[in-house]
């Protein structure tokens, strides 16, 4: 759970005011960033998250300085940086195809940007040792950079943009050409190197799963635009939208009409028939039809009962849980993820009748 | 009966055989054409030289080595070193340096300006620098003429607009083979270039803005190392041909300013000394494989010292 008080007194690394970022002239121009607004804190694990195409990397190049905005400014600390080039910018990058130079060892790669500072030849030998063994390449600063794995060039990567010791690391995808298990092991290392070294961490992925599990704070994006800013528990629990929604986990959409409404408690009449609670986001008037969501392990397949009812269409294993998705009698689909207790089959098979009982809080009214 | 070893033999065999079949044209090729005629030079340059060109078959002699470096006094039999030789080396190898840099320094903005220019405008920025190709060598040298000549554009323009009242004598002088060489060899340094330009991946320069590099350092120390290649293969390709340049230093030179090829040509013309001008033609090729030996040497030098 955060914890507002904390949050608020932290400062603000990195602020995006308004952006809008448009590539070409006149009717063909594309709008990467459509007003964009955003605030990144000191020591954040910030993700920026969203489908391929919807301007993340834009977003990195704009704070990174290889782009200028259309519109709108980009703050550091406080001030515009608009007229600084990326080579002024105690900003760096990691990017998303490593970008070594190929004809410097993995030392002299993670020694560049130390040199171009013009630190002493013994502070960059001693810096670049520590970071080598940061990221666990103390062995291999030696080699040539095409003679190491994909995993040990993302490290080298990693460490070549932490030695200089930017203000704020920015991270494009870093993760995404690494095979799953390595994936994995690089997320926790990650999150280490970002408490260990105290930087502020913009974290760039299309993978949902992967700013659940790093993030502090994630901002959704979508089509040039930021759709919600939260941590990973209330962009998950309180998706403010539908795409969000969508794009987090996976969801179960019904329509439902709403019945009464006080405070931030809605009651709404499935199309069964029955009544459920459900929540409402702060400020949000709903209409009378609305779109509800509910996590599919916030539902149960019972034999008996249940606000909803359907057929059984397919059953699938995924060995810690079962998956069950339903037909309901509106010809809505529903999937419900029930946990597989030891040496027990779910109960269902393909073709029987199902009712669905829906966890108490778990409905929630969309903004849509 | 033979056993699969034996197959296995056979069709080894057979496959050589074949091997040197198939390569048979082209190493007939390159014994004819190239191997063939060096030959035919070294043993030229070591006979006697007939009374009115050609050599004497069957006599040798190391005269025509010999007046490559010394002449002999006419009148008091004294060795001297061949000054004028030397001095047509010398001049050869500045002017080939030279242009050599020259091509450099104007070829390395113009081919990145083409590689950073969108894909399918590249190839028109390339179709224009090899247009010149289209024309004689001799048309291309008599219109750098037409430039520099005391009546030419250059003289013309700077003396009407009144910043000099003499016109400046450029043609017969090396500054005028310098410019004719610079300009009729700047497309082989530009293609070159160009070719390992093209290849160059250009987040590697932003990664170097990233890392604090300005824009000077990110030319040193992040483009030059990844064009190197381009770089020294531009560089062989304007070197060897100005070392050996002929019909610009004899059209914009004139009679006095010689370089090696001028040199050369006059053994086996008016100088009637065949020999003489063999034993010129491999020295010329020993000079360029030593100084192609000493700079490929050291550009592989100074790129190890980076990685
Ligand atoms: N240099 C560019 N020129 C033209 N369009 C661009 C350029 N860079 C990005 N875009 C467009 O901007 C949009 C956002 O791109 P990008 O930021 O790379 O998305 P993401 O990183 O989220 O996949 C895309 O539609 C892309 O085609
Ligand atoms: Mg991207």
């Amino acid at each position: 759970m955060p914890k507002p008080e904390e949050a608020e007194q932290k400062r603000v690394a990195v602020e995006a005011r308004s952006i809008v970022k448009a590539f070409g002239q006149g009717s063909n121009a594309i709008r990467a960033l459509d007003n964009v607004s955003v605030a990144i804190r000191e020591n954040e694990f910030f993700t920026l998250l969203g489908p391929s195409g919807c301007g993340k990397t834009t977003l990195l190049r704009l704070i990174a300085g290889f782009e200028y905005p259309t519109e709108g400014a980009i703050l550091l600390y406080g001030d515009d940086i608009a007229g600084l080039p990326p080579f002024k910018r105690p900003v760096n990058t990691v990017f998303q195809s490593y970008a070594l130079f190929p004809h410097l060892t993995v030392s002299e790669n993670v020694a560049f940007g130390l040199e171009m500072l013009g630190r002493s030849k013994d502070e960059i030998k001693s810096r670049v040792a520590a970071m080598l063994k940061l990221v666990h390449m103390e062995e291999l600063g030696n080699r040539r950079t095409d003679q190491i794995s994909g995993g040990q060039a993302q490290r080298v990567a990693l460490a070549r943009a932490l030695a200089p010791g930017p203000k704020v690391l920015l991270l494009d995808e870093p993760l995404s050409a690494l095979d799953y298990k390595l994936r994995k092991e690089m997320q926790i290392e990650l999150k280490r190197m970002q408490s260990e070294t105290g930087i502020t961490f913009i974290f760039v992925t299309h993978d949902q799963e992967e700013a659940l599990t790093m993030s502090d704070r994630i901002a959704v994006m979508s089509k040039g635009r930021i759709l919600q800013v939260g941590s990973p528990w209330d962009i998950y629990d309180k998706p403010a939208d539908r795409f969000v929604a969508d794009f987090i986990g996976e969801t179960n959409f019904l329509t439902a009409a709403v019945v009464d409404i006080a405070n931030s408690r809605a009651t709404v009449r499935l199309s069964s028939g029955k009544e459920i609670p459900a929540t409402v986001a702060e400020g949000m008037q709903p209409k009378h039809e609305a779109t509800i969501v509910v996590r599919p392990e916030h539902a149960r397949a019972v034999k008996k009962g249940g606000q909803l009812s359907g057929t059984v269409e397919n059953v699938v294993y995924f060995g810690t849980d079962t998956h069950i998705h339903i037909r309901l009698e509106d010809g809505s689909p529903f999937t419900v993820r029930q946990q597989n207790a030891r040496s027990e089959f779910c109960g269902f098979e393909i073709g029987d009748p199902a009712g669905i009982e829906i966890a108490a809080d778990a409905a929630q009214v969309l903004r849509d | 009966m033979s056993s699969a070893a034996e197959i296995a033999r056979q069709t080894q065999q057979r496959e050589i055989r074949n091997r040197w079949l198939l390569s048979a044209p082209a190493l007939l090729i390159i014994f004819f054409a190239a191997i063939g005629p060096l030959f035919v030079v070294l043993a030229y340059s070591f006979m006697v030289k007939g009374d009115y060109g050609d050599v004497k078959f069957g006599q040798y002699s190391l005269d025509g080595w010999f007046s490559v470096f010394f002449q002999r006094d006419i009148f008091d039999d004294t060795l001297t070193l061949a000054d004028a030789h030397l001095s047509i080396f010398w001049r050869s190898l500045k002017l080939s340096f030279f242009t050599t840099l020259l091509t450099l320094l104007l070829g390395f903005p113009t081919a990145y300006f083409i590689a950073t220019r969108p894909r399918n405008t590249r190839e028109i920025w390339v179709f224009l620098v090899t247009i010149p190709f289209w024309t004689n060598l001799l048309i291309r040298t008599f219109a750098m003429q037409q430039v520099i000549r005391n009546e030419g554009v250059v003289n013309s323009v700077l003396m009407w607009t009144g910043i000099i009242d003499q016109p400046l004598q450029i043609m017969f002088t090396d500054t005028a083979i310098l410019l004719g060489m610079v300009y009729v060899y700047l497309p082989l340094m530009i293609l070159p270039l160009y070719a390992s330009m093209e290849k160059l991946d250009f987040r590697l320069i932003e990664a170097g803005y990233d890392l604090y590099a300005g824009r000077l350092q990110v030319l040193w120390r992040v483009i030059i190392p990844l064009v190197k290649p381009g770089v020294i293969a531009g560089s062989i390709l304007v070197f060897i041909p100005s070392l050996g340049a002929y019909v610009i230093p004899r059209v914009l030179g004139g009679g006095k300013n010689l370089m090696l090829g001028n040199l050369i040509e006059l053994q086996f013309g008016a100088g009637r000394n065949w020999p003489l001008g063999a034993a010129l033609s491999i020295t010329l090729m020993v000079i360029v494989m030593v100084a192609l030996l000493f700079y490929v040497r050291n550009a592989a030098r100074s790129g190890a010292q980076h990685g």
